[in-house]
């Protein structure tokens, strides 16, 4: 009871005294928080799927040339990635070199001041303009991130299937539906593996991998920027007709197959031809057992010019809050040499180099995907430059009415119209 | 013993009010009070070339009236109801009905029972989703040959894909998971119920549903009433399972879209879409003030009304 009194006054002194510390605990940190090691370099990406390549290949390579240089890959999963560097960069905590979508995703960052300007930069002759474009200002005048790798689409298909069913690669539409018949009716296997939970595929891997035949490639892509052509245009209408027509080929229940089943599906081997990304390589090199080859859409007959679509997908620029931007400049001039071309392309098949060297690819698929270049025109997106700037976002749209023609829960006149009904809404060449 | 009055003439100031308020307040107006001010704030400009500019409240007219804001706004606040409907209607009764269960003394190994069924409630979400994917998955998914074991195979379906069942499925996943929060709560209730009162029901002769009907149900609405709540306010503000499912498109064809993926997309951005932070504040400040007039609303007609009992 006598211990009463004297409580509080013990516990005031000790108040003030804990103050006092903490007041003091947060002036050292925080004069502390801002020191950094001096030649670290960070690295940016969405290519977590890399990481390994990154950390075991390329940065030591990079190291034999420049030992001083620490760098330290750091990637995002692709789907958080633009998100979360967004973020990053507002914050201030982003890696000095990050890795940029194409167009405008990077662009917006550059015009919101967070990406430098690479105008000076040695590396960047070692490529072309088509190359550069889909990282430079509209008016053609600042570069703002070094390309770094474009992807090829197609259709990736399993050869001990093929030989088995006695089938050849279709080259025309009518022999790739024909072979599509002869898997359904006369084997078990799924004739495409690919299924629409995800929908990104369905655009993707879809609507961009076969369109550029019916749209002629650059030309109508152009076009549709320009506002000489419009999505209802008999062009996109048969792409989406098409899509639907592959709805009996896809695997039971596809609606809720996602983009990992339906790498499973192929390399487990009980789907016999899968519409590819040419970075699904190096996820079948690792997983699949059997031979598996690569061939481009099929055009509508025998010896009509072929479109592929080469999408410049990769580039890398420097933050522009960066600490080290010497030691990231040098570290950009390294990836515009050959020999980070040639490791590149064969550490990561299937992300094919930019630059103007001239390279050997080992990897038998991707080199199949590589030769397309010379026997096909080649297209980027048609949704990725300038199109998918306001609101509603097209590549958004094309994401769910692709899927929903697949589903078939939309007929692609449906799809067209909606499609192109968002883009007239605030891009004025289409108005 | 009586205190002498001579050390209470001049009162210290009562530091230890300070000191032990201090650090939480602090950590909620830091954390929580200046946050949502801030969005409120925020949601009253526009952004456009890193400029931002006062708009007053065009960014709400924007998304209630412009077509492509307010399709999408009213068909994820629809969906919303929906996903709460299906809580409140499956989720909470099985609550109850399992804290019934529990609570009986003849059962045996009710402590087991408990845990098992409160375990999903304390897992990750991205595993619920992922497990029940897979499970559900027409490819490799068990469910299938389940429903063919007991003779209905044929009501199989690709659920979690289909514009139609999407969303009740997710529906069912969350109710799966979280049904162990009404439960448990439930539960504590009925165990604080004083023996006496149900002995003496028993022995005015009421039979074991009267019990429940007249005695423990009445006893236990204040605890229900406060699920309710509970369950509104997480609903509306549900995301992850969505997120981790369906992806922030929330397909197919925005049929799983909720007031939660809908901010996402708007604040975050898309792929290619750029996220807008004003017009995401914008949607949340609108699920904000829909959760605060849902919770004023319960307050006004159903809280007020409800009796407490002392034991």
């Amino acid at each position: 009871m006598f211990n009463v009194h004297s409580a509080p006054l013990e516990s005031k002194t000790a108040i003030n005294t804990a103050l006092k510390l903490t007041c003091l605990a947060t002036i050292l940190m925080s004069s502390t928080g801002t020191i950094q090691a001096a030649s670290t370099l960070s690295i940016e990406s969405w290519r977590s799927d890399d990481a390994n390549i990154w950390s075991d290949v390329i940065i030591p390579a990079f190291n034999k040339s420049h030992p001083d240089t620490k760098v330290n890959f750091a990637p995002t999963p692709p789907t958080e990635y633009n998100s979360a560097l967004q973020a990053k960069l507002k914050a201030g905590s982003a890696g000095d070199l990050i890795t940029c979508r194409p167009f405008d995703t990077a662009l917006d960052l550059y015009k919101d001041g967070y990406l430098a300007n690479l105008n000076d930069l040695e590396g960047l002759k070692q490529f072309s303009d088509v190359a550069k474009s889909a990282w430079v200002t509209d008016d053609g005048k600042d570069q703002f991130c070094m390309p770094v790798a474009s992807v090829i689409h197609g259709f990736v298909y399993n050869k001990e299937i093929f030989k088995e069913l006695n089938l050849s690669v279709p080259k025309t539409r009518a022999e790739f539906f024909k072979t599509l018949d002869t898997i359904k009716s006369e084997s078990r296997y799924t004739p495409l593996a690919m299924g629409t939970a995800d929908q990104w595929e369905a655009a993707t891997m879809g609507f961009q991998n076969i369109g550029p035949n019916y749209w002629e490639g650059e030309q109508g892509r152009k076009a549709l920027l320009s506002g000489a052509a419009k999505l209802t245009d008999k062009a996109y209408v048969d792409t989406w007709t098409e899509l639907a027509q592959w709805k009996p080929y896809l695997g039971r229940g596809f609606e809720a197959q996602k983009y990992s089943d339906s790498q499973n599906l192929f390399t487990l081997g009980r789907a016999a031809i899968y519409p590819a990304g040419s970075w699904d390589i190096q996820t079948f090199n690792n997983q699949a057992d059997f031979e598996f080859g690569a061939f481009p859409p099929p055009v509508a007959k025998a010896g009509d010019t072929c479109y592929i679509s080469d999408h410049t997908d990769m580039g890398i620029g420097i933050n522009a809050n960066a600490t080290n931007k010497e030691a990231a400049k040098v570290f950009l001039n390294w990836m515009a040499s050959k020999e980070f071309a040639t490791l590149y392309a064969n550490e990561v098949p299937g992300f094919f180099p930019l630059s103007d060297h001239q390279i050997d690819i080992k990897d038998p698929v991707a080199q199949e995907f590589m030769s397309w270049r010379q026997q096909c025109e080649s297209t980027i997106r048609n949704s990725y430059q300038i199109l998918s700037r306001g609101t509603p976002n097209l590549e958004s749209q094309l994401w769910n009415v692709s899927a929903q023609v697949i589903n078939g829960t939309m007929t692609p006149e449906q799809a067209a119209k909606e499609t192109q009904d968002g883009l007239e809404q605030w891009y004025k060449p289409q108005q | 013993m009586t205190p002498s009055n001579q050390h209470d003439e001049k009162k210290p100031f009562p530091w230890h009010v300070v000191f032990f308020l201090g650090p939480g307040l602090l950590i909620y107006v830091v954390f929580s009070v200046y946050p949502l001010l801030d969005t409120l704030v925020l949601s009253l400009y526009n952004e456009q070339q890193g400029q931002s500019h006062f708009v007053g409240l065009q960014n709400f007219i924007t998304l209630i009236t412009d077509d492509t804001w307010s399709q999408a706004f009213w068909n994820a606040l629809g969906n919303n109801f929906q996903f709460f409907a299906i809580h409140m209607l499956v989720q909470n009764p099985i609550g109850l009905l399992l804290a019934v269960l529990l609570s009986s003394p003849k059962l045996r190994l009710s402590g087991t029972y408990r845990t098992l069924i409160f375990m999903p409630t304390m897992l990750s979400v991205v595993i619920i989703g992922f497990v029940w994917q897979l499970l559900l998955s027409p490819i490799w998914g068990i469910s299938e040959d389940f429903l063919y074991s007991i003779g209905l195979g044929q009501y199989f379906d690709a659920w979690l894909g289909k514009e139609s069942s999407a969303l009740i499925t997710l529906a069912f996943i969350s109710v799966w998971q979280f049904v162990g929060i009404p439960m448990m709560l439930i539960y504590a209730t009925l165990l604080n119920i004083p023996d006496d009162i149900v002995d003496a029901s028993v022995v005015d002769g009421a039979n074991s549903l009267q019990t429940f009907w007249h005695i423990k149900l009445p006893l236990i609405l204040p605890t229900i009433a406060m699920v309710s709540i509970l369950t509104f306010v997480a609903n509306f503000n549900a995301f992850e399972l969505i997120y981790a499912v369906k992806g922030a498109l929330a397909g197919p064809n925005f049929s799983t879209d909720l007031m939660g993926t809908f901010f996402y997309r708007t604040f975050f951005g898309f792929q290619l879409q750029q996220g807008s932070a004003s017009m995401g504040a914008a949607v949340a400040t609108l699920m904000f003030l829909i959760i605060l007039v849902g919770v004023m609303l319960f307050l006004f007609f159903i809280q007020r009304r409800i009796q407490r009992f002392q034991f």
